[in-house]
Formats: C-alpha cells, structure tokens, sequence
C-alpha cells in the first residue's frame, strides 16, 4: 500500500471536552513532534495511531490512512502493517536470542532473513556503546541496547512508511546519529519528545495539555535561526558528556577551548 | 443460547477481557449469564453479579481437577442459565489443565494469553491453545510493537487456525471483534461433546494411592523409558 497521508480526527481529552484540534493531517516525508507535559496524553495519541483508532479507544479519536478507515488487516497482518512504533519499553520480556527474535520479525514483516538481520544489527551497533552482540539473549541487552535494536528493527526489518518513536532522548543512546541515520529514509516520523533539539528539527509540532491536541505550531524561520544555536549548546553538552564516559578528568583549560570553538568566547 | 469457554492460564487476564465483553454486549441488549470455575478460590461471581447485575456464580472443584469439574458440571450450569432467561452463558475456567482443554465442540473456544508470557509459552500449552477457536493476547501495552508481532508469530505456529486479537484488557482496547465473534456464534444443540480427546487418565493416583513409582499402580501407567501401557486386570 502507497501511504500519501495520515490523518487524525480530534476526540475528548481527559476532561471529556472536544479537542481543540479537530484534524491534523500528516503527509509523506513530514517529521512532526508531540510536546507536552508528562501525563499529558502524547503517549495516548501515539498509540492510537498505531492501534488505527475508530472511536474505539478513550480518547474517541479516529486515524485514516490516505482518507480512510484503515483495512483491519493493517492491524492483524503484520506484514502489511505501514506503522512502526517504538515504545518507551527499555525492556525486553522475550527469552530468545537476538538473531533469532529478528530472523521470525523479520518472517512476520515479510523479508529475506539473512540481510536483513545483518542490517538491523549494523544499524543498533552505531547507536549503542557496547554493541549487541547477535547471540546474547534479548533479555540481556542494557536500556540503550534494547532501544536501539528496537529503532534498527522498525526502521529496517519493519521498512514501515510511517514510523513512531516514543521519547527517544530517553533512551541511553546516540541520539544525534539516531537522528541523521533516520533523516536518510524518507517516511512519516513522529517523535514525542521532550527535547528542543528534536522538536525543532521537526516541520511542526502539536502541543497537548489534559490528554488533548491543544495547538499545532510550525517551526519558523526564527525558531529554525535559534535551533542552530541551540545545537551548538548540545553539542559542547554531550562532548562533555562523552569525555566523563571515557574516564576524562575535565579541565578548565578544556571548557575555554570548546566555548571559544563554539564562538561564545572570543 | 450460545456459550463461550474462555480458558487461559492463571491472570492472563481472562475476568478482565470478560468484563469488557459484558459492558458491550448489555450495550448491544444482550442477557448474559456468568460462571466461574476454579479450585479454591474465586470473586468473580461478586464482581460480574454486582458490576453488571447479570446471574453469575462459582463452582469449586476441589479435589477434582477444575476442567473435569468443568465437563461434570456444564451441562446443569446450561439449566441454570437458561432458566434466568440468558442469551449468552459465559465460562471462566480455571486454566489450570492444559491437557484437558475444556472447549465444547461447535460452540466458541477462547483462550486468554498474555503478551508477557515468553516466546517459548504457545509451545508449551498443547490442546487449550490448538483447540481454541480465538486466542485474545493481552497486556499489549506492556511490551514493544515487535515482541507483540513476534509473539503472535509463535501462537500462529503453535495453532494455525486460531484467530488471534491483541488487546489492551483495562482499556478494553482490541475488544470488539471478539465481541462481534460472540454475537455470531453458534447456538447450543444437545448433546454437547468436548472438543478433542480427552488424556488418558485412568489409574490408580486417579483414586487416592499415594506411592511414587508407576510399578506401585495399575490403569494406564507410564515408566521414565518406554510408552504408556495398561497394568493389571
Ligand atoms: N497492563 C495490563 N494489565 C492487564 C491487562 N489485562 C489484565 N490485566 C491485569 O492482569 C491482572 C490479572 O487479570 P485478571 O483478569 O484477574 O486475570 P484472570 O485470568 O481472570 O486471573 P485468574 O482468574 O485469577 O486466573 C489484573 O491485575 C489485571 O488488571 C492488560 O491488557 N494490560
Ligand atoms: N484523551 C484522553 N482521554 C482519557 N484519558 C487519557 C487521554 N489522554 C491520556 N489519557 C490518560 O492519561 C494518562 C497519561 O497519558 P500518557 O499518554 O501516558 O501521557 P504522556 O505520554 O504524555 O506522559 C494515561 O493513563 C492515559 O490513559
Ligand atoms: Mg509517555
Ligand atoms: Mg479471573
Ligand atoms: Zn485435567
């Protein structure tokens, strides 16, 4: 199936109350974030687009692919499911070894097993410290790990159109490469988050309040003027970040050079 | 009257996909009528007579095994149900035995399975999964969209006719085309069979003896080495 759009029709929020957004459609190639309070209900939307809702979730609202009710063989067929989601889960309940896990997801989504499998795996390894490692058991793997291997399979075993990830900031692994790796497909990606480097990044973002769609905003030129700034920030963060991950002692000395690389000293 | 069998292991959550079948078919104006089966222990008559005012009661095998209770006592608990004037007569069993699958022939089999149970789960469970007519895996909402689809892979090994419908129990998410199969399910046509065969089980722990050792018993027994075969008379 061809995806050109997906849509969401407003339900109630937590108080019962419609909606403020009533519709928000998302188009092929649009990455689009869900910001919002913790409780506020981004996980809910989320999960009611994966779950192709038909008034039959709490929150009433409904989700058409391409205009229409989605087919209920896009849920019970998972191979012709257009929906990845990565769920905020940092662990895996399932006592297989990696390889085999991937080789049976990879049969379920309708692939060749072997390249596949080496792929997802290729794909994990630039996201994690310590690589996975393909005979381990699913049941080892670390929070990072786990989440990796779960971005590298929805992205390359699921090969899905439209692709959610819940919170991915979160989640113990390289996040900036996380985001460059998945800006080379072309597909529908949410990304609930919490993070101004991730929203920004986004074509538009729908904020959310008490389990409602409040308010969709599109990133400006101003905003895309102070998210390159803000990047400067987060990287001289996580190079800090990473030289306390490989047993450095910082120095004042280090702190002077790395602002004055990013232009704030002079 | 139709009547459903709804097996599955231990808090798979069997009462909790129940319960989200009772509010929607009432909604619908159908009559339903409750019983649960276990060995020592269970509240679900209090919540279904007192959540939804449906006839609904218990049964405790207790020395027997809760499935052969189950065969023992249906065909009364149909009477019963018939008699408050239900459309539709629920059955929560135990889920205890997996070998005696306690599913009646023609008339809707459905087995609870939970999502967090281990891959290795469908393979294990014989006759009370590959008899069932509809497997309901719950507790998606606590596992990855991957591991779910993995999961329904297996039980699809395990049993290539089930029907298989993921669902969010608490939030009766999922719920619906099990409803629907309910609403079209065959009606009751005496006389009733169990589905499939039943274990063979006639020996002499059946009927109290104590002593480990299968050269200690006579009926159907077993050795570590070698098939079952009959001992004595
Ligand atoms: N998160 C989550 N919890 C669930 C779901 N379904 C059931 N539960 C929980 O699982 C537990 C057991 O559920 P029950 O419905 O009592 O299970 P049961 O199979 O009837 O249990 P027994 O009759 O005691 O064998 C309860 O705490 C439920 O709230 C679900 O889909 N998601
Ligand atoms: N529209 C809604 N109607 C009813 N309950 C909702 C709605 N949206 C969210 N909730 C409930 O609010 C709680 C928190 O929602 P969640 O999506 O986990 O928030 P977040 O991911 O933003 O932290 C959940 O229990 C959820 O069921
Ligand atoms: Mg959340
Ligand atoms: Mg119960
Ligand atoms: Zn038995």
């Amino acid at each position: 199936m061809t995806i050109a759009d997906l849509t969401v029709t407003g339900g109630r929020g937590k108080d019962g109350r419609a909606e403020p957004v009533s519709e928000i459609t998302l188009r092929m190639g649009d990455i689009v974030s869900i910001v919002g309070p913790t409780g506020c209900g981004k996980t809910t939307l989320i999960n009611d687009i994966e779950l192709f809702a038909n008034r039959n979730t709490p929150s009433g609202r409904r989700v058409l692919i391409n205009g229409e009710s989605a087919e209920e063989s896009c849920s019970s067929d998972p191979a012709r499911n257009p929906i990845a989601l990565i769920s905020q889960h940092t662990n895996f309940l399932s006592d297989l070894p990696v390889e085999d896990f991937l080789s049976i997801h990879a049969t379920v989504r309708a692939h060749e097993g072997g390249e596949a499998i080496r792929e997802t795996l290729g794909f994990a390894n630039k996201l994690t410290g310590e690589p996975i490692i393909r005979t381990s058991a699913m049941t080892e793997l670390s929070g990072g790990q786990t989440r990796a291997l779960l971005i590298a399979d929805a992205v390359v075993i699921g090969n899905s159109p439209i692709v959610l990830l819940d919170e991915i900031e979160n989640a113990g692994i390289h996040r900036t490469r996380a985001l460059e790796l998945l800006k080379e497909y072309r597909k529908i990606f949410v990304f609930v988050t919490h993070d101004p480097r991730i929203a920004l990044l986004s074509d538009y973002r729908v904020v959310m309040r008490n389990g409602a769609m409040q308010e969709v905003i599109l990133t400006g030129k101003e905003e895309g003027r102070v998210a390159a700034e803000l990047r400067k920030m987060d990287d001289l963060i996580l190079d800090f970040r990473n030289r306390i991950r490989l047993g450095e002692r910082l120095t004042e000395n280090v702190l002077e050079e790395q602002m004055k690389a990013c232009g704030y000293l002079t | 009257m139709k009547l459903v069998i709804c097996a599955g292991p231990p808090t798979t959550g069997k009462t909790t996909v129940l319960k989200q079948v009772t509010k929607k078919l009432i909604a619908d104006g159908r009559r339903l009528a409750f019983l649960k089966i276990d060995v020592q222990y269970a509240e679900e008559d209090e919540i279904f007579s007192s959540e939804f005012s449906i006839p609904a009661r218990k049964v405790y095998s207790g020395e027997l095994c809760p499935d052969h209770c189950n065969v023992m006592v249906l065909g009364d608990a149909i009477e019963w149900a018939s008699k408050h004037d239900a459309e539709i007569l629920l059955v929560e069993t135990a889920g205890l035995c997996l070998r005696c699958s306690p599913y009646v022939e023609g008339l809707l089999g459905l087995i609870v399975l939970e999502a967090t149970s281990g891959m290795n789960l469908p393979r294990k469970i014989g006759p009370m999964l590959s008899l069932a007519d509809i497997a309901m895996v719950t507790k998606i909402d606590l596992v990855s969209q991957a591991e779910r689809e993995v999961f329904r892979a297996r039980i699809q090994e395990a049993a290539p006719d089930v029907s298989i419908i993921e669902t969010n129990a608490l939030h009766g998410i999922g719920i619906d085309p099990l409803v629907r199969r309910i609403a079209q399910a065959n009606e009751i046509k005496f006389p009733l069979f169990l589905r499939g065969n039943p274990p063979v089980g006639t020996c002499t722990i059946c009927v109290g003896k104590k002593e480990i050792g299968w050269k200690q018993h006579f009926g159907v027994v077993r050795p570590l080495e070698g098939e079952i075969f009959y001992q004595g008379e």
